[in-house]
């Protein structure tokens, strides 16, 4: 039964920190129908930023607290503004070409990133400073299920409802998913569809660069590489949970300890 | 490209006898430049870029200040030493590139590769060749124990001493019963493990309770941290590198466990320490010998703080050693024609910084051991 719970709940971690890469995907694959491989990078430049900012912050001797949420905000606003160019730069200029040429440009996006990040920095692991702190009243229960576990729970659990409602009952949320259904006739309603894929890649790309922080903290470490498996497993979770964007993100959640039982049964 | 390129050049030709003469000049000055033949050409290959460079960068900078240094002198039997360095990333594939442009560059010997997938792959390449190859690294137990790459030596004990020693160690310096061994799948880790497995059944000491692979550059570990949790196991020997040693003790340690952990050289680098920071405290791991003590390794040591004013990294001391044996090889033999060179190599013994050796008949060196580190206070230190 120990066995059960504590695989469950790193199952139940696992899936949540895919499923906030994933909700990435799914966004950007609901409303142009382009699988974003260059999305595990812009998670990779997240965990990066949050790693520099935090390193600086913590020489000036700033509280705890106050590190992870400046370097959370100020991730997710450099991450927001590499999606944001990314797809000004490889996906808008193929918007009506055939399906496969915004593919192979999100291929070299991505590949062009990772090796931008590793001549930037180093090629070596960094580690990660532990911005999670062992909170004392888990300690009785650290074996099975870790202090920075729970704050990725909470934290997917929180970001997840927030965009629930904001696709749900906002102005921009409505946008999005009439784009979703058909762009054309979004566009004959006046929609500025151009401003509702860049706020689509934004979201995504903060949302992102959270997890980049809460995984790197949670793991420890990070190198330029560490995108390019967390985006394949990501888009595993976004297809098993459902990629297909119908105005709720209810896919992802799911996939967590369904994902870990069958990874436990079928690849080891 | 090629196309366009050749189209520009046959434009100036129309346009400007000048670039046409220069260009003739150089096209067929080139190959006379190379085949002249006045310098002994050593190829250094290993993984100089990606994740596991720290292994690579530091034999590049043994072979240098070795040949530096017989330059100096006037190089070897008359000739200048070059260095062709080569990058192969770690990586089986790119290996076989960079050994086939190695060759078609004509050289005399290679010092590398670092990883032994990537050597395996490159070996029989330099084998068609004729080309020595002296590895600092590479230290999987077919390479040598096979047979089948008479061109193949190296400065450093294969891993059946490595799993030997981690499994003496854990059995009989800390008593420990149940063990689980796990690896990378990769020919290196796995090699290593499946001896580690081997050596605990044969002891009769000790249970093997738990052998399974895990994939290199996962997210997290904590599945089989778990599994090591529930098999009860009282250590986990690894066999891997240290980028995925690191997360599996930090999670280890997460999870309140305070299971013994041994592993390789492969672990054994400062790296590792620096990246799982307090949760490498206390983790064993075997490495080449201590060679403090001896004179050679000291000037090297010297050497390298003075060219690059930094300590060197991992195998730079069995690097040097390649460095000088195979120098010291072609130098006896007054040839870089293998037979005279493998005969020099076999025979001929000399001082390195890894002791005074030279190579069986496999091609392994007589006199090269491993010794069992543990991390204290940030640092490796050797444990009796």
């Amino acid at each position: 039964m120990d066995y059960f719970i504590e695989l469950f709940c790193s199952g139940l971690t696992r899936g949540s920190i895919y499923a906030l890469i994933a909700l990435g995907y799914t966004m950007v694959y609901g409303i142009i129908g382009l699988i974003n491989f260059a999305h595990g990078e812009i998670y990779m430049i997240g965990a990066f930023t949050s790693f520099i900012v935090a390193t600086v912050l913590s020489i000036y001797g700033f509280p705890l607290a106050a590190i992870v949420v400046v370097a959370g905000v100020a991730a997710a606003i450099w991450s927001s503004a590499y999606g944001y160019t990314v797809e000004k730069i490889a996906y808008k200029p193929l918007r009506h070409a055939p399906r496969l040429a915004p593919l192979i440009s999100a291929i070299g996006m991505s590949i062009l990133l990772q090796n931008y990040v590793l001549l930037a920095q180093t090629s070596d692991f960094l580690p990660f400073p532990e911005l999670i702190p062992e909170f004392a009243f888990m300690e009785p229960i650290a074996h099975i299920i870790g202090s920075s576990d729970i704050v990725i729970l909470l934290t997917t659990t929180v970001v997840m409802l927030a965009l629930t409602f904001l696709i749900k009952f906002t102005r921009i949320g409505k946008a999005m998913r009439a784009t979703a259904q058909d762009r054309t006739m979004a566009l004959l309603v006046g929609i500025n569809v151009d401003r509702v894929i860049s706020a689509t890649f934004i979201i995504g790309s903060a949302l992102a660069a959270i997890g980049g922080l809460l995984i790197a903290s949670h793991i420890g470490q990070i190198n330029f590489a560490i995108g390019f498996i967390a985006g394949i497993k990501a888009f595993t979770a976004a297809v098993l949970g459902g990629i297909v964007y119908s105005g709720s993100c209810s896919g992802e959640p799911d996939s967590g300890p369904d994902r870990k039982f069958c990874h436990r049964l079928y690849f080891q | 490209m090629f196309f366009n390129w050749r189209k520009k050049v046959k434009l100036k030709m129309r346009t400007n006898p000048l670039v046409t003469a220069a260009a003739v000049a150089l096209v067929t000055m080139l190959p006379i430049a190379g085949l002249a033949g006045d310098t002994i050409k050593i190829g250094v290959a290993g993984a100089h870029s990606g994740d596991l460079a720290s292994y690579g960068l530091p034999t590049v900078n043994a072979a240098k200040l070795v040949v530096d240094e017989l330059n100096a002198k006037g190089g070897v039997n008359g000739k200048k030493v070059e260095l062709l360095i080569e990058d192969d990333a770690c990586k089986p594939e790119i290996a076989t590139n960079s050994a086939t442009k190695l060759v078609s560059q004509g050289v005399d010997a290679v010092i590398g590769h670092i990883c032994s997938g990537a050597t395996k792959s490159a070996l029989p390449i330099y084998k068609a060749a004729g080309v020595i190859l002296i590895s600092p690294s590479a230290t999987n137990p077919e390479l040598t124990q096979s047979g089948d790459y008479p061109n193949f030596f190296r400065t450093i004990a294969s891993d059946d001493m490595q799993a030997k020693a981690e499994v003496d160690y854990a059995l009989n310096a800390l008593g420990v019963k149940k063990i689980a061994v796990i690896h990378d799948k990769g020919d290196y880790g796995k090699g290593l493990a499946e001896f580690a497995k081997g050596f605990i059944e044969k002891s009769g000491k000790g249970e093997v309770v738990l052998f399974e692979g895990v994939t290199p550059g996962a997210v997290d570990y904590s599945a089989i941290v778990q599994k090591i949790r529930q098999a009860k196991a009282d250590a986990v020997i690894f066999g891997g590198y240290h980028p995925e040693a690191s997360k599996i003790v930090s999670m280890m340690r997460k999870k309140r466990m305070d299971t013994v952990f041994l592993s390789d050289d492969g672990v054994k680098d400062d790296t590792f320490i620096k990246v799982a920071g307090k949760d490498a405290e206390g983790v064993y791991a075997t490495g080449p010998q201590d060679n403090s003590k001896n004179p050679v390794a000291q000037v090297a040591i010297a050497a390298h703080k003075k060219a690059y004013n930094s300590d060197p990294g991992a195998f730079y001391e069995s690097a040097y050693s390649a460095a000088l044996a195979i120098m010291n090889a072609i130098e006896k033999a007054d040839s870089t024609e293998i037979a005279a060179v493998t005969k020099a190599l076999r025979t001929e013994n000399v001082e390195t910084p890894v002791g005074n050796i030279h190579f069986d008949e496999k091609g392994d060196a007589v006199g090269v051991g491993f010794a069992m580190y543990q991390v204290k206070n940030g640092k490796y230190v050797e444990v009796k």
